[in-house]
């Protein structure tokens, strides 16, 4: 049995269960469903970068961060529709993700993560200057607004429904990405870049768009945060959080189009429900993403179907022990 | 007498400022250099190990009322050994793989070390004595200088031309640096790599643990304090190239002057003024000022 034939089945199950989730407030917080969707959103379109292209960012934060606040902002000072503020947030994610995308490809491997973190930390200082952005206090009170003029967004499950028909979109776009013949060459690139240079792709610019891509998606996610908790804070920029993201798509399995997702929603909970034990928060994660780095480095999704397949065809096919090729 | 309308004393104070912020970039981004060239990681966690080094300060002075002398060596020492564990039992199973899972493992070790002191000291700083004997200043006729700054000035200074003279000068540096060009190789000549390699882990993130002891009278110690030094030091190895010992050194004390001057004249820009500098270099010359082409 391969993973693979379950993905549908799965999926369906999956998308079932979203569905219900508003109608068992007893068994799980809505809010906290929204968010996990949200880091799920941040994971996969992080993950067209790692996984699918072997380009480590440690930046992403970034892209989350200025995701929130540039649709915080808007909908807040501007009054812009909620619809077309986190658009907004997405594109301006997008436009830095090709600036600091451009930048970050001139050097590669462990350099490419080295410069990714210091623009990342150049976003953040920003943010913390910037007079619109309310420094330590970061954007309160955002106002939820309507979805289309028509949906009031105060209400928690009208919001919900339309976080994850978003972030249902998102997925189908990095979907179709990595499906695409672009994904194909992205992997290509991944392989083996020079091999993809001298069959004639311009390496470079697919890079940035992937960058920008992937930018964007991120910067979609950041600004559904902003309008669940009405809140762009500068953890939402912090480097805490380009770490997060490594160790969602890390721990649910890079080499994977949906792992990242299950990676989000294991971190999301692990935040969720360790919350109350404060600082030691951070030590967990730490412990749990050193265990993933040093034993299951294909993470949760991975290991499964590496599992499925060895029941069947262990002895045709070894279980794949790719890494990321990254080129230095 | 002015310089450009700012007084003197305001602008060779800043200057001072920024050499001292330069000391510490320079014996930092020096053990980072040293790490990198022969177990090929990055280690993230050095920034940790500079809060791990003020910390053991703190506490042996606080608890076995510890001089100032004695935690200089001794801190710094309990940092070296507390990394070359870390390497043995865990960084070790990394070599050969991607090196950015080394990068990821050191990166869990800092929000497991910088989670495990919140939880014990909380967020906010210790205050750490300057030691008695280099308190107060010194008149330089055009500038007061704090004794203890210019201290530590001297003592990063000098540990960064111990370094490089035990590198470049010394039978253990030659071996080392031959670990570094062709690891077999050396060790077919009976010299142990695997060993070789824990010792200059240590000795990396033991300069860092050195930093974080000269740090902690001048800055709070406090949890927080490697990490945001550490990303500031990554964009100077990213300007400098990780290649050279030099390099390392030169680079951290230059950047630690630009900041120092650009608090004078553009303050809002202090904090990111490395960042744009590495933004200028990679624009330039993307291998760095002092890279070969990363290999």
């Amino acid at each position: 049995m391969q993973l693979r034939y379950l993905t549908w089945p799965l999926l369906a199950v999956g998308l079932l269960a979203l569905l219900a989730v508003p109608f068992f407030p007893q068994v799980v917080y809505i809010v906290f469903v929204m968010k996990a969707l949200c880091f799920v959103l941040f994971a996969c379109a992080f993950n067209l970068l790692l996984g699918h292209t072997g380009i480590l960012s440690f930046g992403h934060a970034a892209f989350f961060g200025t995701g929130a606040y540039v649709t915080g902002h808007l909908v807040k000072t501007y009054g812009l529709p909620t619809e077309l503020g986190i658009l907004a947030g997405g594109l301006v994610a997008a436009l830095l993700g090709a600036v600091i995308g451009a930048l970050a490809i001139r050097r590669s491997g462990i350099y490419l993560a080295m410069i990714t973190l210091a623009m990342s930390q150049l976003v953040f200082f920003f943010f913390l200057q910037a007079p619109f952005a309310g420094a330590e206090d970061g954007l309160q009170r955002i106002p939820r607004g309507t979805f289309l003029g028509v949906l009031d967004l105060n209400n928690d499950t009208a919001l919900y429904y339309v976080v994850v028909g978003i972030v249902g979109g998102g997925l189908w776009v990095v979907w179709r990405t990595v499906n695409s013949p672009f994904g194909h060459v992205l992997r290509a690139i991944r392989e083996h870049e020079p091999r993809a240079i001298s069959l004639g792709y311009p390496v470079a610019r697919y890079k940035v768009l992937v960058f920008s891509l992937s930018a964007g998606l991120s910067g979609i996610a950041g600004s559904l945060k902003a309008i669940i908790f009405q809140l762009a804070a500068l953890y939402d920029v912090h480097w805490h959080t380009s770490g997060d993201v490594i160790l969602m798509t890390l721990l649910g399995g890079m080499n994977t189009v949906f792992g990242p997702a299950v990676g989000a929603a294991i971190v999301a909970a692990l935040n969720h429900y360790l919350d109350p034990f404060g600082a030691w928060v951070t030590v967990i994660i730490g412990v749990v993403f050193m265990a993933c780095v040093l034993t299951f480095r294909q993470g949760v999704v991975g290991e499964l179907s590496r599992l499925l397949n060895r029941r069947r065809i262990a002895p045709l096919r070894q279980p794949a022990g790719r890494r990321t090729r990254a080129h230095h | 007498m002015d310089v450009f309308g700012i007084p003197i004393q305001a602008l060779m104070g800043q200057l001072m400022l920024g050499i001292v912020n330069g000391s510490f970039y320079a014996v930092m981004s020096l053990g980072l250099a040293i790490i990198f060239g022969v177990l090929k990681i990055v280690n993230f966690a050095h920034g940790a190990f500079f809060m791990l080094g003020a910390f053991t300060a703190f506490l042996l002075a606080q608890h076995l009322g510890a001089n100032y002398w004695t935690t200089l060596l001794v801190a710094p020492l309990a940092v070296a050994l507390f990394g070359m564990l870390f390497e043995w039992l865990f960084l070790r199973r990394l070599y050969g793989l991607d090196p950015i899972y080394g990068l990821l493992l050191t990166f869990s070790l800092v929000l497991v070390l910088e989670g495990g002191f919140r939880v014990a000291f909380g967020s906010s700083g210790q205050p750490f004595a300057t030691p008695e004997a280099l308190q107060g200043a010194i008149n330089l006729g055009f500038m007061y200088l704090p004794v203890y700054r210019g201290f530590v000035i001297v003592a990063a200074l000098l540990i960064c031309l111990v370094t490089w003279f035990v590198i470049e000068r010394t039978a253990l540096g030659a071996s080392l640096r031959a670990a570094t060009e062709r690891a077999e190789l050396t060790q077919a000549f009976g010299i142990n790599v695997p060993r070789l390699v824990t010792l200059t882990y240590g000795v990396g993130v033991g300069l860092a643990g050195f930093a974080g002891v000269l740090a902690a009278p001048i800055f709070h110690v406090n949890p927080s304090m490697g990490s945001s030094l550490v990303i500031i030091i990554f964009a100077v190895v990213v300007i400098g190239g990780l290649g050279s010992i030099m390099g390392a050194i030169v680079t951290g004390l230059g950047l630690g002057v630009v900041e120092g001057f650009t608090r004078v004249f553009y303050s809002e820009f202090s904090s990111t003024i490395v960042f744009l500098v590495m933004v200028l270099v990679l624009l330039l010359r993307p291998a760095g000022l002092f890279g070969r082409e990363e290999g």
